[in-house]
Protein backbone atom coordinates (compact mmCIF):
# COMPACT_ATOMS: atom_id res chain seq x y z
CA UNK A 1 0.00 0.00 0.00
CA UNK A 2 2.59 2.70 1.05
CA UNK A 3 4.81 1.76 -2.31
CA UNK A 4 1.88 2.01 -4.68
CA UNK A 5 1.19 5.32 -2.97
CA UNK A 6 4.76 6.83 -3.26
CA UNK A 7 4.80 5.35 -7.12
CA UNK A 8 1.38 7.71 -7.80
CA UNK A 9 3.06 10.52 -5.94
CA UNK A 10 5.96 10.95 -8.04
CA UNK A 11 3.93 10.97 -11.21
CA UNK A 12 4.98 9.52 -14.38
CA UNK A 13 7.10 12.13 -15.82
CA UNK A 14 8.78 13.15 -12.04
CA UNK A 15 9.59 9.67 -11.52
CA UNK A 16 11.36 9.07 -14.82
CA UNK A 17 13.30 12.12 -14.43
CA UNK A 18 14.43 11.40 -11.00
CA UNK A 19 15.68 8.07 -12.06
CA UNK A 20 17.42 9.43 -14.59
CA UNK A 21 19.50 11.71 -12.72
CA UNK A 22 20.31 9.08 -10.25
CA UNK A 23 21.98 6.84 -13.13
CA UNK A 24 23.72 9.74 -14.13
CA UNK A 25 24.73 10.22 -10.85
CA UNK A 26 25.89 7.01 -9.97
CA UNK A 27 27.69 6.38 -13.20
CA UNK A 28 29.59 9.60 -12.88
CA UNK A 29 31.13 8.15 -9.73
CA UNK A 30 32.46 5.24 -10.60
CA UNK A 31 32.46 5.63 -13.89
CA UNK A 32 33.82 7.70 -17.36
CA UNK A 33 29.98 8.19 -18.38
CA UNK A 34 29.83 11.94 -17.01
CA UNK A 35 30.69 13.06 -20.79
CA UNK A 36 30.58 11.39 -23.58
CA UNK A 37 32.68 8.76 -24.53
CA UNK A 38 33.75 9.58 -28.31
CA UNK A 39 37.13 8.01 -29.11
CA UNK A 40 39.91 10.79 -28.82
CA UNK A 41 42.81 11.14 -31.03
CA UNK A 42 45.79 11.03 -29.50
CA UNK A 43 47.35 14.37 -28.66
CA UNK A 44 44.03 16.22 -27.43
CA UNK A 45 43.82 15.71 -24.36
CA UNK A 46 44.64 18.07 -21.35
CA UNK A 47 41.86 17.46 -18.64
CA UNK A 48 41.29 17.63 -15.18
CA UNK A 49 39.10 14.44 -14.37
CA UNK A 50 38.26 13.78 -10.50
CA UNK A 51 40.85 16.36 -9.43
CA UNK A 52 43.67 14.76 -11.12
CA UNK A 53 45.21 16.20 -14.76
CA UNK A 54 45.34 14.43 -17.43
CA UNK A 55 47.40 14.66 -20.36
CA UNK A 56 48.09 12.93 -23.32
CA UNK A 57 50.36 13.84 -25.87
CA UNK A 58 51.28 12.17 -29.12
CA UNK A 59 54.42 10.73 -28.77
CA UNK A 60 57.86 10.11 -30.35
CA UNK A 61 58.54 6.70 -28.26
CA UNK A 62 61.76 5.90 -27.17
CA UNK A 63 61.46 6.20 -24.16
CA UNK A 64 62.29 4.08 -21.23
CA UNK A 65 64.18 1.51 -22.66
CA UNK A 66 63.33 2.02 -26.32
CA UNK A 67 60.69 -0.57 -25.72
CA UNK A 68 57.58 1.42 -26.78
CA UNK A 69 56.33 1.75 -30.47
CA UNK A 70 57.56 4.80 -32.27
CA UNK A 71 54.20 6.92 -32.55
CA UNK A 72 52.42 5.91 -28.91
CA UNK A 73 51.14 8.43 -27.14
CA UNK A 74 52.92 9.48 -23.83
CA UNK A 75 49.82 9.85 -21.25
CA UNK A 76 50.44 11.67 -17.98
CA UNK A 77 48.54 12.12 -14.73
CA UNK A 78 49.83 14.82 -13.20
CA UNK A 79 52.85 15.58 -14.90
CA UNK A 80 54.03 11.56 -14.10
CA UNK A 81 53.62 9.13 -17.19
CA UNK A 82 51.62 5.99 -17.25
CA UNK A 83 52.82 3.35 -19.02
CA UNK A 84 50.73 2.35 -22.10
CA UNK A 85 50.42 -0.18 -24.52
CA UNK A 86 48.19 -0.27 -27.46
CA UNK A 87 46.36 -4.07 -28.56
CA UNK A 88 46.42 -5.58 -31.52
CA UNK A 89 42.75 -4.93 -31.62
CA UNK A 90 43.19 -0.72 -31.46
CA UNK A 91 42.13 -1.43 -27.35
CA UNK A 92 44.51 -0.20 -24.62
CA UNK A 93 45.69 -0.86 -21.60
CA UNK A 94 48.24 0.33 -18.85
CA UNK A 95 49.99 -0.86 -16.00
CA UNK A 96 47.75 0.32 -13.73
CA UNK A 97 44.67 -1.60 -15.69
CA UNK A 98 47.12 -4.39 -17.62
CA UNK A 99 44.42 -6.66 -17.55
CA UNK A 100 41.13 -5.23 -18.59
CA UNK A 101 40.97 -2.98 -22.30
CA UNK A 102 39.75 0.23 -22.99
CA UNK A 103 38.73 2.09 -26.57
CA UNK A 104 40.78 4.63 -26.04
CA UNK A 105 43.39 6.31 -23.78
CA UNK A 106 41.64 8.61 -22.86
CA UNK A 107 39.34 6.47 -21.26
CA UNK A 108 42.13 3.96 -19.88
CA UNK A 109 43.85 7.21 -18.20
CA UNK A 110 40.29 7.74 -16.49
CA UNK A 111 40.35 4.67 -14.96
CA UNK A 112 43.86 4.98 -13.75
CA UNK A 113 42.68 8.13 -11.90
CA UNK A 114 40.20 6.17 -10.36
CA UNK A 115 42.17 3.15 -9.35
CA UNK A 116 44.55 5.04 -8.04
CA UNK A 117 42.00 7.46 -5.57
CA UNK A 118 44.47 9.80 -5.58
CA UNK A 119 48.01 7.95 -5.22
CA UNK A 120 50.87 8.85 -7.29
CA UNK A 121 52.50 7.12 -10.13
CA UNK A 122 55.89 6.45 -9.42
CA UNK A 123 58.59 6.11 -12.66
CA UNK A 124 58.10 2.50 -14.22
CA UNK A 125 61.04 0.52 -14.00
CA UNK A 126 62.77 -1.08 -16.45
CA UNK A 127 62.51 -4.18 -18.73
CA UNK A 128 63.68 -6.93 -17.15
CA UNK B 1 58.05 -35.74 -5.91
CA UNK B 2 56.07 -32.25 -5.48
CA UNK B 3 52.23 -32.35 -5.59
CA UNK B 4 49.99 -28.98 -6.30
CA UNK B 5 47.15 -29.65 -4.37
CA UNK B 6 43.98 -27.71 -4.67
CA UNK B 7 43.61 -24.33 -2.02
CA UNK B 8 40.46 -25.32 -0.58
CA UNK B 9 41.71 -28.71 0.60
CA UNK B 10 44.98 -27.68 2.32
CA UNK B 11 44.78 -27.95 5.65
CA UNK B 12 45.87 -25.82 8.82
CA UNK B 13 49.34 -26.81 8.94
CA UNK B 14 49.85 -26.69 5.31
CA UNK B 15 48.43 -23.00 5.23
CA UNK B 16 50.69 -21.97 7.98
CA UNK B 17 53.97 -23.44 6.35
CA UNK B 18 52.75 -21.78 3.08
CA UNK B 19 52.33 -18.62 4.36
CA UNK B 20 55.56 -18.18 5.85
CA UNK B 21 57.61 -19.63 3.42
CA UNK B 22 55.98 -16.57 1.54
CA UNK B 23 57.03 -14.04 4.30
CA UNK B 24 60.33 -15.47 4.58
CA UNK B 25 60.80 -14.83 0.43
CA UNK B 26 59.33 -11.59 1.41
CA UNK B 27 61.59 -10.73 4.38
CA UNK B 28 64.54 -11.84 2.42
CA UNK B 29 63.77 -9.32 -1.04
CA UNK B 30 63.68 -12.81 -3.12
CA UNK B 31 59.90 -12.21 -3.55
CA UNK B 32 60.24 -8.59 -4.94
CA UNK B 33 62.67 -9.61 -7.46
CA UNK B 34 60.17 -12.31 -9.12
CA UNK B 35 57.04 -8.97 -8.70
CA UNK B 36 60.03 -7.30 -10.39
CA UNK B 37 60.70 -9.77 -13.46
CA UNK B 38 56.82 -9.98 -14.06
CA UNK B 39 56.11 -6.36 -14.53
CA UNK B 40 59.07 -5.88 -16.47
CA UNK B 41 57.84 -8.32 -18.92
CA UNK B 42 54.31 -7.05 -18.51
CA UNK B 43 55.20 -3.75 -19.85
CA UNK B 44 57.95 -4.88 -23.19
CA UNK B 45 55.78 -7.83 -24.61
CA UNK B 46 53.88 -6.27 -27.11
CA UNK B 47 51.75 -7.62 -29.91
CA UNK B 48 53.72 -6.01 -32.80
CA UNK B 49 57.09 -6.68 -31.25
CA UNK B 50 59.09 -8.97 -29.08
CA UNK B 51 56.82 -10.87 -27.16
CA UNK B 52 57.52 -13.97 -24.37
CA UNK B 53 56.15 -13.75 -21.12
CA UNK B 54 52.31 -12.57 -22.22
CA UNK B 55 50.47 -12.18 -25.31
CA UNK B 56 51.86 -14.75 -27.50
CA UNK B 57 52.36 -18.57 -27.59
CA UNK B 58 54.60 -18.72 -24.59
CA UNK B 59 52.41 -17.43 -22.04
CA UNK B 60 52.20 -20.74 -20.66
CA UNK B 61 55.39 -21.96 -20.71
CA UNK B 62 57.12 -19.06 -19.65
CA UNK B 63 54.49 -18.95 -16.59
CA UNK B 64 55.44 -22.54 -15.61
CA UNK B 65 58.94 -21.55 -15.33
CA UNK B 66 57.93 -18.34 -13.52
CA UNK B 67 56.22 -20.83 -11.24
CA UNK B 68 58.73 -23.84 -10.49
CA UNK B 69 61.77 -20.98 -9.81
CA UNK B 70 59.32 -19.14 -7.20
CA UNK B 71 58.35 -22.49 -6.26
CA UNK B 72 61.66 -23.80 -5.70
CA UNK B 73 62.61 -20.93 -3.80
CA UNK B 74 59.75 -21.82 -1.38
CA UNK B 75 61.13 -25.01 -0.88
CA UNK B 76 64.81 -23.53 0.07
CA UNK B 77 62.58 -21.81 3.14
CA UNK B 78 60.69 -25.00 3.60
CA UNK B 79 61.27 -28.18 1.78
CA UNK B 80 57.39 -29.34 2.42
CA UNK B 81 55.44 -26.24 0.41
CA UNK B 82 53.77 -26.87 -2.88
CA UNK B 83 52.18 -23.88 -4.55
CA UNK B 84 48.39 -24.19 -4.03
CA UNK B 85 46.13 -23.57 -6.94
CA UNK B 86 42.68 -21.80 -6.64
CA UNK B 87 39.99 -23.22 -9.14
CA UNK B 88 37.88 -19.67 -9.21
CA UNK B 89 35.25 -22.12 -11.11
CA UNK B 90 34.25 -23.18 -8.30
CA UNK B 91 35.16 -21.31 -5.08
CA UNK B 92 34.11 -18.01 -6.61
CA UNK B 93 32.98 -15.73 -3.97
CA UNK B 94 34.80 -13.52 -1.31
CA UNK B 95 33.13 -15.84 0.94
CA UNK B 96 35.49 -18.95 0.00
CA UNK B 97 38.27 -20.03 2.60
CA UNK B 98 40.94 -18.64 0.15
CA UNK B 99 39.82 -15.03 1.27
CA UNK B 100 39.85 -16.25 5.24
CA UNK B 101 42.30 -14.76 7.91
CA UNK B 102 44.06 -17.81 8.35
CA UNK B 103 45.00 -17.58 4.74
CA UNK B 104 45.17 -14.99 1.84
CA UNK B 105 43.02 -12.23 3.87
CA UNK B 106 40.03 -11.10 2.57
CA UNK B 107 39.06 -8.07 0.11
CA UNK B 108 39.89 -4.23 0.63
CA UNK B 109 37.82 -2.15 2.73
CA UNK B 110 35.81 0.52 0.74
CA UNK B 111 38.02 4.00 1.75
CA UNK B 112 41.36 2.99 -0.01
CA UNK B 113 40.85 -0.72 -1.27
CA UNK B 114 43.54 -1.75 1.93
CA UNK B 115 43.39 -5.29 3.36
CA UNK B 116 42.89 -5.31 6.94
CA UNK B 117 42.85 -9.00 7.69
CA UNK B 118 45.03 -12.01 7.49
CA UNK B 119 48.78 -12.55 7.35
CA UNK B 120 49.05 -9.89 4.44
CA UNK B 121 47.71 -6.75 5.98
CA UNK B 122 49.55 -3.68 5.98
CA UNK B 123 49.94 -3.77 9.89
CA UNK B 124 51.33 -7.11 9.98
CA UNK B 125 54.63 -4.94 9.05
CA UNK B 126 55.06 -8.03 6.92
CA UNK B 127 54.40 -7.53 3.30
CA UNK B 128 55.27 -4.04 2.56
CA UNK B 129 54.32 -3.33 -1.67
CA UNK B 130 57.96 -2.75 -2.57
CA UNK B 131 57.75 -2.52 -6.26
CA UNK B 132 54.98 -0.96 -6.85
CA UNK B 133 53.50 0.95 -10.31
CA UNK B 134 51.81 4.00 -7.51
CA UNK B 135 52.87 5.31 -4.22
CA UNK B 136 50.71 3.09 -1.99
CA UNK B 137 52.90 0.02 0.25
CA UNK B 138 49.36 -1.50 1.14
CA UNK B 139 48.26 -4.88 -0.37
CA UNK B 140 44.80 -3.83 -2.21
CA UNK B 141 41.78 -5.97 -3.22
CA UNK B 142 38.62 -4.77 -4.73
CA UNK B 143 37.05 -8.76 -5.10
CA UNK B 144 34.58 -8.42 -7.91
CA UNK B 145 34.13 -5.24 -8.53
CA UNK B 146 36.06 -4.49 -11.55
CA UNK B 147 33.94 -7.37 -13.15
CA UNK B 148 31.30 -9.26 -11.04
CA UNK B 149 31.12 -12.47 -12.05
CA UNK B 150 34.48 -15.15 -12.28
CA UNK B 151 34.66 -17.63 -14.94
CA UNK B 152 32.78 -20.40 -14.89
CA UNK B 153 32.71 -24.61 -15.80
CA UNK B 154 31.50 -23.76 -18.56
CA UNK B 155 33.13 -21.25 -19.61
CA UNK B 156 36.28 -23.11 -18.77
CA UNK B 157 35.11 -26.18 -20.83
CA UNK B 158 34.37 -24.04 -24.23
CA UNK B 159 38.19 -23.12 -23.65
CA UNK B 160 39.40 -26.28 -23.39
CA UNK B 161 37.53 -27.83 -26.14
CA UNK B 162 39.71 -25.90 -28.46
CA UNK B 163 42.00 -28.13 -30.60
CA UNK B 164 44.63 -25.68 -31.93
CA UNK B 165 47.03 -24.66 -29.47
CA UNK B 166 47.54 -21.11 -30.91
CA UNK B 167 47.50 -19.60 -34.23
CA UNK B 168 48.95 -16.55 -36.51
CA UNK B 169 49.02 -13.95 -35.72
CA UNK B 170 50.32 -15.36 -32.09
CA UNK B 171 49.24 -12.24 -29.82
CA UNK B 172 46.46 -11.04 -28.00
CA UNK B 173 44.33 -10.81 -31.39
CA UNK B 174 45.02 -14.91 -31.95
CA UNK B 175 42.02 -16.99 -31.78
CA UNK B 176 42.94 -21.00 -30.28
CA UNK B 177 43.49 -22.08 -27.10
CA UNK B 178 46.01 -20.18 -25.78
CA UNK B 179 44.73 -16.62 -26.21
CA UNK B 180 40.82 -17.70 -25.41
CA UNK B 181 42.72 -18.97 -21.74
CA UNK B 182 44.68 -16.00 -21.47
CA UNK B 183 41.25 -14.07 -22.38
CA UNK B 184 42.38 -11.03 -24.83
CA UNK B 185 39.04 -13.04 -26.50
CA UNK B 186 36.95 -15.29 -26.30
CA UNK B 187 35.08 -15.91 -22.94
CA UNK B 188 37.82 -13.88 -21.36
CA UNK B 189 39.18 -16.68 -18.17
CA UNK B 190 42.70 -15.67 -17.13
CA UNK B 191 42.50 -12.14 -17.72
CA UNK B 192 39.02 -11.74 -16.03
CA UNK B 193 40.52 -12.97 -12.78
CA UNK B 194 42.94 -10.21 -12.22
CA UNK B 195 40.42 -8.08 -12.72
CA UNK B 196 37.53 -9.67 -10.50
CA UNK B 197 40.55 -9.78 -7.87
CA UNK B 198 41.60 -5.54 -8.44
CA UNK B 199 43.94 -4.02 -6.38
CA UNK B 200 47.46 -4.86 -7.13
CA UNK B 201 46.48 -7.66 -9.29
CA UNK B 202 45.13 -6.07 -12.02
CA UNK B 203 48.23 -4.07 -12.55
CA UNK B 204 51.67 -5.18 -14.31
CA UNK B 205 53.11 -5.85 -10.29
CA UNK B 206 50.05 -8.53 -9.52
CA UNK B 207 52.63 -10.99 -8.32
CA UNK B 208 52.56 -8.92 -5.15
CA UNK B 209 49.26 -10.25 -4.18
CA UNK B 210 49.96 -14.08 -3.20
CA UNK B 211 46.94 -15.29 -4.94
CA UNK B 212 48.76 -14.14 -8.30
CA UNK B 213 50.95 -17.83 -7.40
CA UNK B 214 47.43 -19.48 -6.95
CA UNK B 215 45.62 -18.07 -10.03
CA UNK B 216 48.68 -19.13 -12.44
CA UNK B 217 48.79 -23.13 -10.82
CA UNK B 218 45.41 -23.37 -12.25
CA UNK B 219 45.77 -21.42 -15.69
CA UNK B 220 48.85 -24.00 -15.48
CA UNK B 221 46.97 -26.93 -14.40
CA UNK B 222 44.16 -25.91 -17.26
CA UNK B 223 46.75 -26.08 -19.71
CA UNK B 224 47.74 -29.83 -18.20
CA UNK B 225 44.01 -30.66 -18.77
CA UNK B 226 44.03 -29.37 -22.71
CA UNK B 227 47.15 -31.46 -22.94
CA UNK B 228 44.78 -34.43 -21.85
CA UNK B 229 42.44 -33.48 -23.74
CA UNK B 230 43.64 -33.26 -27.11
CA UNK B 231 46.72 -35.74 -27.06
CA UNK B 232 47.57 -34.62 -30.87
CA UNK B 233 47.86 -30.98 -30.37
CA UNK B 234 51.38 -29.44 -28.96
CA UNK B 235 52.88 -26.03 -28.89
CA UNK B 236 52.55 -23.54 -32.00
CA UNK B 237 54.48 -22.48 -33.71
CA UNK B 238 56.87 -24.96 -34.72
CA UNK B 239 59.88 -22.59 -36.01
CA UNK B 240 61.01 -19.71 -37.65
CA UNK B 241 58.33 -16.96 -36.20
CA UNK B 242 59.93 -13.63 -35.76
CA UNK B 243 59.07 -11.99 -32.50
CA UNK B 244 57.89 -15.06 -31.27
CA UNK B 245 58.89 -17.82 -29.08
CA UNK B 246 59.45 -20.99 -31.19
CA UNK B 247 58.72 -24.52 -29.78
CA UNK B 248 63.17 -25.52 -29.56
CA UNK B 249 63.50 -21.45 -28.75
CA UNK B 250 65.13 -20.26 -25.61
CA UNK B 251 63.12 -18.05 -23.71
CA UNK B 252 63.90 -15.08 -21.43
CA UNK B 253 64.96 -14.09 -18.81
CA UNK B 254 66.45 -17.77 -17.83
CA UNK B 255 67.90 -18.46 -21.62
CA UNK B 256 68.37 -21.88 -21.17
CA UNK B 257 64.65 -22.83 -21.25
CA UNK B 258 62.28 -23.59 -24.37
CA UNK B 259 58.70 -24.10 -24.47
CA UNK B 260 59.51 -27.76 -25.47
CA UNK B 261 61.50 -28.92 -22.09
CA UNK B 262 57.94 -26.80 -20.80
CA UNK B 263 55.35 -29.30 -21.88
CA UNK B 264 55.39 -32.29 -19.36
CA UNK B 265 54.58 -30.82 -16.30
CA UNK B 266 55.18 -34.49 -14.55
CA UNK B 267 58.81 -33.73 -15.03
CA UNK B 268 58.92 -31.36 -12.25
CA UNK B 269 55.44 -32.17 -10.20
CA UNK B 270 51.99 -33.53 -10.19
CA UNK B 271 48.39 -32.36 -9.49
CA UNK B 272 46.41 -34.07 -6.93
CA UNK B 273 43.94 -34.96 -9.22
CA UNK B 274 45.80 -35.89 -12.62
CA UNK B 275 43.48 -35.22 -15.86
CA UNK B 276 44.37 -38.50 -17.55
CA UNK B 277 46.30 -41.49 -16.28
CA UNK B 278 48.80 -39.70 -13.93
CA UNK B 279 51.68 -41.92 -12.45
CA UNK B 280 50.45 -43.56 -9.30
CA UNK B 281 52.51 -42.35 -7.05
CA UNK B 282 51.64 -38.98 -4.30
CA UNK B 283 48.24 -39.79 -5.29
CA UNK B 284 45.96 -40.56 -2.08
Amino acid sequence: MNKITRRQALGTTAGALTVLGLTAAAAGATHAAATPTEPTTPGTVDEVYQGRRIQITAGGGGHHGGHHSPGQPTVRIDGRELHVMRNADGTWISVINHYETFADPKLLARAAVRDLQGAALVPFGGAA
Amino acid sequence: MTVRKNQATLTPEEKRAFVSALQELKRTGVYDRFVTTHNGFIMSDTDSGDRVGHRSPSFLPWHRRFLLEFEEALQKVDASVALPYWDWTVDRTSRASLWAADFLGGTGRARDGQVMDGPFAYATGKWNINVRVDGRAYLRRDLGAGVAQLPTKAEVDSVLAMPVYDMAPWNSSSNGFRNNLEGWRGANLHNRVHVWVGGQMSTGASPNDPVFWMHHAFIDKLWADWQAKHPRSTYLPGAGTQNVVDLNDTMRPWNDVTPADMLDHRKFYAFDTEPAAAPAASQR
